[in-house]
This record gives C-alpha cells, structure tokens and sequence, in this order.
C-alpha cells in the first residue's frame, strides 16, 4: 500500500524483462567500494579452494586455454538500473569446478583488493556463472573487473564480484563485505531482495 | 546508533516535502520531514518511492545531503537528462507532497563522527551531496580533525551549497576549500602554474593548520596568509592533488564521490600518490 505521489505519472516501461523497482540503463555505470586495482595478467591466478582447504589453481595463460563461452545475457544493480542484452565471454564455473570434490553448499568469491561476496554454491553451476575476462568484444576494462570478473547474472550484479582471484567452499555461509553492510544474502532480483530482510 | 549501516529490516517510511531550496539551475534540496527516521551516518543514502496515482511506482537512490537527525533529512537532487524521478523531485515537488523512503543505506561510504584522521573529501559535481553531511555533521560534533574538501565543478554557476561552503570555511579553523573550475578557461591559475613563492606559502598554510590542530587543538585559529577558500581553472590533477591535498604521510581518511570518471581518475591519482587503497572510501553514479 503505496502513498501516492501528488504530480508523479512517471514513464511507463512495462519492459517484462525489467524486475520490479529496476529502470532502464543503457550507458554500463560502474559501481565500486575504492580505487581500481591494477591487476597485471602476468601475476593473475584465480584459486578454488574447498572446505577441506584442497586448493586448485589455474594462471591466466591456463585459465584463457579454457573452453570459454559467449553469453549474452541481462544484469541487474541493487542501485536500481538494468542493463538488457549484455555481450560476455568467459570460462563457465561449471568447467573450473569440474573434478573439484566438495559438499560445501556455500561460496565466497574474493577479489584483488579485498572484496568478497558470498553465494549458494549451486547458484555457480549448471550454466548461471561464469568467470568472464571479455564485455561487447574487448578485454575486460579494470573499472568493470577486468582483468576477470565473476559474473551470475541472476542475482543483483554485486554478486558478480569484480578482479575475483578465488572462491572459498564453505559448508556453512558466511557474510561478505556488502552483505555485513547490511545487503541480502541471496539478492534475487526479480524478489526485490536488496537488504537483509527483504 | 548503530556502526553497521542497516539494522535489521529496512522499512518505508512517508516522507512529507517541507522546504525547497533551489541551489543551482539543475540541483534542488528537498527538506523532508519522516516520522520514523532513525538518523544517519554521514555518506549514507536513501532510497525513494514515487507512486503514480495508478500504482505504477520508481525508486532511485539519493545521498542524504544533511547531518544526522531524527524525523528529517534533506536531499539535494541533481537533474539528470531525461531523469523520471529526479525531474520530478526538482521541478514539480512541493511542500506538503509526499513519497516514501528508506534507509539508511550504505555502512562503507560514511564517516564515523569520532574518526580523528585528517579528513580528504574530493566531490565532483553533485559528488558534493554526501560530502556535505560530512561537513555539517564534523560541525555538528565539533570534530577537531582537519578537513580539506577539493571541488570539481563546471563553472562557478554550477557549485551547489557556494555559500555555505565559503561561510564554513570562514568561520572554522580546520576547514579548507578548493574548486576546480573544468570549463573555466581564463580564471585564475592552477597550483600548478602559480609561482614558486605562492606555493610555498601554500605549503605553509597546511603545515601551520595541521600543527595547530593536530598537536594543539585548543589553540584558536591564527589569521592566516592564504584563504580558505580558493579557486582555480583546471581538472584534478596530480600537481593540483600535491599542492592542495594533506600529504599521504599523513594517512587521511579519503572520500571520493562523483561522476564515474572523476572517482576512477581521482582514486587513480591518490594511488600513485602514495595514499593507500584502504584509506580511500569511493562513491560514483551516473553513465561512465
């Protein structure tokens, strides 16, 4: 039960493939905590490490020789602009947890610079995420992640954690960093779960 | 109130249009009365909740523009082209109308009023917004930390809170302001370009502010030779940032919060000055 706002019509966008609350955006905003890392390809390692600590690295040369994927998908910011028809490509986590045994049913996925973010484990496999080091054709820029970034475009994009190096499997989850300021756990957004108890 | 920003479930609370403020041609500040506001830390947004009368609704976020207090806040609104919601906020809201907010959001990009590091704030255009409730809220608490604010705007036209800002100044021994005119050609030099006896006696001016407030607090201001508030043609830049700024040695608390490209060039700039990742909070919005 909303108030109405006296003068607001508002512009009509019955875009289905808008979630509520979210606007249109067709420039790529950039959304980030502190300054850029510069990440050289050269020292780039990307680590998966279970619950039992058994840790399996690739290096960038390793992890570009990977079957990638071209995805073309939509993302959506908590800050509530979408961005439809997004060009990708990147290596699926289906493929870099291939082999990997655990039965964690958590991740936290880390990032040069400290960042974290945490997802259901299952969240990252059967073809929802990706490691993506390509947007529209070019190198990953370092304001959008690059070198790679995480990218699990059916959650709210700070999930797709930028200059990720890792994920940790956690058989229980654990916060990251904007989800103990305060931002959902799981962040669904066509559920509009952008904060705790949303 | 709490350190963490968002405690428990966030609710929306009616926010009723008080006073308006026109602050420059596109930026508005909006007093809202909210019964049920908790407060905020400095640097904390909101989100707003505009409903047409057929229950199509939109929200967008708005850093809160004052200092912490219950039951009200103001918000400044940039006009953005072709913006649904701020266009509404800044040309057809008045007093008595009402939407709906909630919040406080956003426990990273904020400042804790007992933080006594020197404090850097670089706004750039309406980046200004949560950088001013800082402002407010170190004069609320009567904060002893140094605070430098560098300003990027277009023209003078386009400073929001001018006036306030030059008064603050005047009146507080610990504040410094500096614009950055970027479509101003023909005004006065940049640091860069000033002679070497002026930028040394700039030099001076932070080194005698710092002295006094660092290691004597109590210590009233004493008249200075540079003003508090200067102004010059030019973007931020690494020079600007080394004549202007406190120096990385002094671990300052780092604010940046603007349009994408003036964070990503200012945090650039701060880094490979020497001042450290972890010290830099950043804020950005907009199209890159």
């Amino acid at each position: 039960m909303n108030v109405v706002t006296r003068g607001f019509t508002g512009r009509r966008r019955d875009d289905p493939k808008l979630p509520p609350g979210q606007y249109l955006e067709h420039s790529f905003p950039v959304l980030q905590a502190g300054p850029t890392p510069a990440v050289n390809t050269a020292r780039w390692k990307f680590t998966i490490t279970t619950e039992t600590g058994a840790a399996s690295s690739w290096d960038w040369r390793q992890f570009t020789a990977l079957p990638a994927e071209d995805i073309s998908t939509d993302i959506h910011c908590v800050t509530q602009w979408s961005k439809l028809g997004t060009s990708w490509r990147g290596v699926s986590l289906d493929t870099l947890l291939d082999g990997i045994p655990t039965s964690a049913g958590f991740a936290m996925a880390k990032s040069y610079g400290g960042y974290t973010t945490n997802l259901p484990l299952p969240d990252l496999r059967d073809g929802k995420a990706w490691i993506a080091y390509e947007y529209d054709g070019a190198p990953l820029a370092p304001e959008h992640g690059g070198p790679a970034r995480l990218l699990v475009p059916h959650l709210y994009f700070w999930k797709s954690a930028k200059w990720v190096n890792g994920l940790d499997l956690m058989k229980q989850d654990k916060r990251g960093f904007w989800e103990q300021l305060g931002y959902h756990d799981y962040g669904d957004p066509w559920r509009e779960q952008r904060y705790q108890g949303d | 109130m709490a350190r963490t920003a968002v405690p428990g479930r966030l609710s929306w609370l009616v926010a009723t249009v008080g006073e308006t403020k026109e602050e420059t041609a596109t930026a508005r500040t909006l007093a809202l009365d909210v019964p049920g506001w908790p407060g905020h830390l400095a640097g904390q947004h909101v989100t707003a909740r505009l409903t047409a009368a057929d229950g199509y609704s939109a929200q967008r976020s708005y850093s809160v523009a004052s200092a912490s207090e219950p039951d009200r806040l103001e918000l400044t609104v940039q006009r953005v082209a072709d913006g649904e919601v701020s266009s509404y906020l800044d040309e057809e809201a008045r007093t008595g109308d009402q939407f709906e907010v909630r919040g406080p959001i956003g426990g990273w990009f904020a400042w804790q009023p007992d933080d006594p590091r020197p404090l850097l704030l670089l706004a750039g255009g309406s980046g200004i917004v949560p950088l001013m409730s800082m402002i407010r809220t170190h004069e609320a608490v009567n904060s002893r930390a140094p605070l430098q604010l560098i300003y990027s705007a277009r023209t003078p036209d386009d400073v929001i809170y001018a006036r306030e800002l030059s008064e603050r100044a005047r009146l507080s021994p610990v504040i410094v302001v500096t614009y950055l005119y970027t479509r101003l050609t023909r005004w006065r030099k940049t640091p860069a370009q000033v002679t070497p006896d002026r930028e040394v006696s700039g030099a001076q001016k932070h080194g005698g502010l710092l002295s006094r407030h660092l290691t004597h607090p109590a210590e009233p201001a004493a008249a200075s030779d540079l003003p508090p508030v200067r102004g010059y043609a030019g973007r931020l830049s690494a020079d600007v940032l080394a004549k202007t700024a406190f120096p990385p040695g002094l671990s300052p608390a780092v604010y940046a919060c603007g349009p994408s490209g003036f964070v990503e060039a200012a945090s650039n700039l701060l880094v490979a000055a020497g001042y450290a990742s972890g010290d830099i909070k950043t804020e950005r919005f907009g199209p890159n």
